[in-house]
């Protein structure tokens, strides 16, 4: 075949020669397409953003003044010689799986996703294609998620041991999507939910473009276990021990990621309680993801990529790693930059 | 099962001794004896006859799960544990069951005698049974190793409070060579003649490391003074005509060191002597360093060539039982005084020798002693009070170990490996280098001295500097230097790089060195020829 791919993968990330234009790019370029606004995917300098219109006001909000322009999922856009679209990808509130069709052939970057609704983000929604870009961030099958139900009740239960015992319930969680999808899990009944600053501005975001979230209290200065006994507080994690949080007084900690599946992390990082709940897919999720695209073509990146597309290769796919750069989604590396899986 | 399962995830999810203990207690006030047995025996590392073999359980894990066995395999090293790997890739399930934990054990037990497709049936009934913790527990039962955050200390104080009995004595209780299959409950804790045992050791009393020298340390009158030796510590028994050697760890040794049944000739029974197992050639004025020592470790039976090249005697340094007699509450004076009774009159040859106290008057003195202690091969200083009674397990105030300094080397990293249990998912192993020219030599593995915050960014480093992978091994851009600590050097033929380490472990990462200031070939080769 001497025609080029519709997508290529370059130093400065996924590449569309037809388009001219970059998928989540890590250095700095004229066009960027963004499939959503965490850290690792949106990053500061680009020329151009597109991104969803739910994306868009968290992406300013981190990133200041930007040239940027919103797309409404499922709507058609010519960027040069290629056909875009974006398509719920479930892994937070406007994040995008981004389609691009070239003379007939559909290339699917599907970013960070899952296939589960969490009640807050518009939900996956397969989209067919010839070729699938997929992450494997939980590409092993170890990893079973339970449903979404079963780990509130398992949380609400902590929170209420906390406030039986006097103390105070610290969860750490990323303050965009994960902090929002935790607060939308606790039975509102128990007690006050006090959110730190990065959580707490993150929600002004999304209440401002209309995404109905619980009530929340900033945790400010003023607001301690005092002025609101038996509170759950919502943090980044790195918050979690640090200076902030001994105003809560006696308390437990917990974490919330879907690497507390296993024993040894969650015995290192969990504190007291580790709960287990990924905004990614786990294995059953991303085997489903793919079947449903009907591509024959995967690219595997972010996470236990050799394993998952040797796996792929045995079941019939054509898969093949994508070259790096693109990995370093373990919990561990992942926290230093601020992202937790 | 699902008691158990509790009180593990209890004691597992918390870092705080508190909740442990209690836990723990009301674990043992409320679960039956032979539970309670069993449970005290899990948790110090005795288990049940492996039934199945690990191979077996990991085709079958495989098989339910419905992935290919290769699979299974990536996933086991991410993990860290097999157990917990075969309860995660089976699909999940969240059943409890409520049959008591020594029923599980039970059912191992017969399922041990029966044949491959019976114990196949049982094996996959019981995944289908239990959910979640049960699963992982039952997997445990069979692999072993049930390792939990459960000192055996910790353990010992629930006891103390669940049974309202005297936390040493059951330390002691705790000792040695029981097992929940010829044992009882009453038997084990609360039998009044609880030294029916003969092969019964005595908790070891462990020191602390004294960081910040002897000048601490008040009035140097109260103290005594010896060699650190460099060898194993053990405990030699002496009863009712027969003769115990017991490691720290609790291993029984006897047979290990033949050399020590001719005690009896030496020394009464009712004798029961702390001290370190040491090489030491007839004639010589001190031991032989620990190199020597090495090849005896880890054998069962000796060779007769070995007996002779490296022949064992116990240096004894206090005296846990004479006459019968626990002593263990008198002072430590008080038992040395006696202990140098017991050895006054042993001959040149035989298997124990007096391990002399050094004296002093200042710290000073102390610390010329420890200047030399290479030299004398031993490992630095022990100061002990002279008023101090026998304790059990590590106790701060009385016992001071005081180390000399590790010998150290700067090396290059060139493979890192990702860790187990506690350090899943995080590259904490790695392989070090020395340079030899243009080329890197690698020379010895640490896996220790980071922080956590350390192996996080050496793990995120580590996965942007991937040049090559060997399965779990990595191997990466030479470019970071650690300091390496050591606590010894000797010539190997079996490594690359000619030299073995021991105790090797990261003493810090050397951010403001570049690689080519780390140490070289000639450098480690030095060293060999100084302290080898």
């Amino acid at each position: 075949m001497s025609k080029q791919p519709v997508l290529t993968f370059t130093p400065e990330g996924i590449y569309c020669p037809a388009g001219d234009f970059f998928i989540d790019p890590w250095r700095r370029v004229d066009r960027a397409l963004i499939t959503h606004g965490h850290a690792d995917h949106s990053r500061w300098g680009m020329g151009s953003y597109l991104a969803t219109h739910e994306a868009l006001p968290v992406m300013r909000h981190r990133l200041g003044e930007i040239t940027a322009e919103g797309i409404a999922y499922g709507e058609q856009r010519q960027i040069g010689g290629a056909l875009v679209s974006f398509h719920p990808a479930g892994h937070v509130p406007g994040s995008a799986q981004i389609r691009v069709e070239v003379a007939g052939e559909v290339w699917v970057a599907s970013g960070d996703y899952k296939v589960i609704d969490d009640g807050l983000s518009t939900p996956f929604e397969p989209v067919r294609c010839h070729h699938f870009i997929t992450e494997s961030t939980f590409g092993l099958p170890v990893f079973h998620w339970q449903p979404q139900e079963v780990v509130a009740a398992q949380i609400n239960d902590w929170w209420k041991g906390c406030i039986a015992a006097g103390k105070t319930a610290l969860l750490g969680a990323y303050s965009l999507g994960k902090a929002q999808r935790l607060m939308s899990m606790l039975d509102p009944d128990l007690g006050p939910v006090l959110c730190h600053t990065a959580v707490e501005n993150t929600n002004a975001v999304m209440r401002e473009q209309g995404i109905q979230l619980p009530d929340t209290v900033l945790a400010n200065k003023d607001v301690t276990a005092k002025t609101h006994p038996g509170a759950m507080v919502i943090a980044p994690p790195s918050a979690l021990g640090s200076a902030w949080s001994k105003k809560f007084g006696p308390q437990e900690t917990g974490f919330a990621s879907g690497w507390m599946a296993m024993r040894g992390v969650r015995r290192r990082r969990a504190g007291d309680r580790g709960f287990i709940i990924s905004d990614h897919a786990d294995w059953d999720g991303l085997l489903w993801a793919i079947k449903q695209t009907e591509a024959e073509n995967i690219y595997v990146t972010h996470g236990y990529t050799d394993i998952f597309a040797r796996y792929l290769s045995e079941n019939g796919w054509n898969a093949q790693v994508v070259p790096t750069q693109f990995e370093g989604e373990s919990l561990d590396a992942k926290e230093d930059s601020g992202e937790v899986a | 099962m699902k008691a158990f399962a509790d009180l593990f995830t209890a004691i597992d999810q918390s870092t705080k001794t508190t909740i442990k203990v209690n836990a723990l207690a009301e674990y043992f006030n409320a679960a039956d004896d032979i539970d309670k047995l069993w449970t005290v025996a899990l948790f110090s590392g005795r288990r049940p006859k492996r039934a199945v073999t690990t191979t077996r359980l990991r085709e079958w894990g495989a098989e339910v799960a419905g992935i290919p066995l290769w699979l299974f395999e990536e996933c086991y090293p991410v993990v860290g544990d097999l157990a917990e790997t075969i309860a995660l890739v089976l699909p999940p399930n969240q059943t409890t069951d409520n049959r008591p934990l020594s029923q599980w054990i039970n059912d191992l037990r017969e399922v041990y005698k029966a044949d491959e497709d019976d114990k196949k049936a049982f094996v996959l009934d019981a995944w289908a049974r239990l959910g979640g913790t049960e699963r992982f527990i039952f997997n445990k039962l069979i692999t072993g190793g049930m390792r939990v955050g459960v000192s055996q200390k910790l353990m010992t104080r629930a006891l103390a409070r669940a049974t309202d009995r005297d936390e040493a004595e059951l330390a002691h209780r705790l000792m040695g060579n029981w097992h929940p299959d010829d044992t009882t409950w009453h038997a084990l804790i609360e039998a009044e003649d609880a030294s029916a045992d003969a092969s019964r050791p005595y908790p070891f009393y462990l020191a602390y490391a004294l960081e910040d020298g002897p000048e601490g340390l008040e009035d140097p009158a109260d103290w005594r003074a010896e060699w650190k030796w460099d060898g194993i510590r053990g405990q030699l028994i002496l009863r009712g005509g027969e003769h115990f050697v017991w490691s720290r760890g609790e291993e029984l040794m006897t047979d290990r060191f033949p050399e020590l049944a001719r005690a009896v000739d030496y020394l009464p029974h009712g004798t029961v002597l702390d001290g370190e197992l040491l090489v030491w050639h007839a004639g010589e004025a001190q031991p032989a360093s620990f190199n020597t020592l090495q090849p005896r470790i880890g054998r069962k039976t000796v060779p007769k060539k070995l007996l002779k090249n490296a022949p064992v005697v116990l240096h004894a340094y206090d005296l846990l039982e004479w006459q019968g007699e626990d002593i263990r509450h008198l002072p430590f004076a008080k038992r040395r005084e006696t202990l140098e009774q017991a050895c006054k009159d042993l001959p040149e040859d035989a298997p124990v020798k007096l391990s002399p106290q050094l004296p002093f008057k200042t710290p000073q003195d102390l610390h010329a002693y420890r200047d030399t202690a290479r030299e004398a091969n031993a490992e630095g200083l022990m100061l002990k009070r002279a008023d101090s009674p026998y304790l059990a397990g590590r106790k701060k105030g009385d016992w001071w170990k005081w180390k000399l300094a590790p010998l150290t080397i700067d090396a290059v990293m060139i493979y890192a490996q990702a860790g187990s249990g506690r350090r899943a998912n995080l590259f904490t192993d790695y392989t070090f280098a020395v340079r030899d020219g243009d080329a890197l030599v690698p020379f010895t593995k640490a896996y220790s001295g980071l922080t956590d915050k350390e192996f996080r960014e050496i793990t995120a480093w580590v996965r942007k500097n991937t040049l090559q992978r060997f399965g779990p091994v990595r191997q990466v851009t030479p470019h970071h230097v650690f300091e390496i600590a050591f606590e010894g050097i000797q010539a190997s033929p079996r490594h690359k790089s000619g030299v073995a380490l021991r105790f090797p472990r990261m003493l810090r990462w050397r951010h403001d060195k570049p690689m080519s200031e780390a140490n070289t070939l000639d450098d480690l080769n030095e060293m060999l020829r100084i302290y080898g």
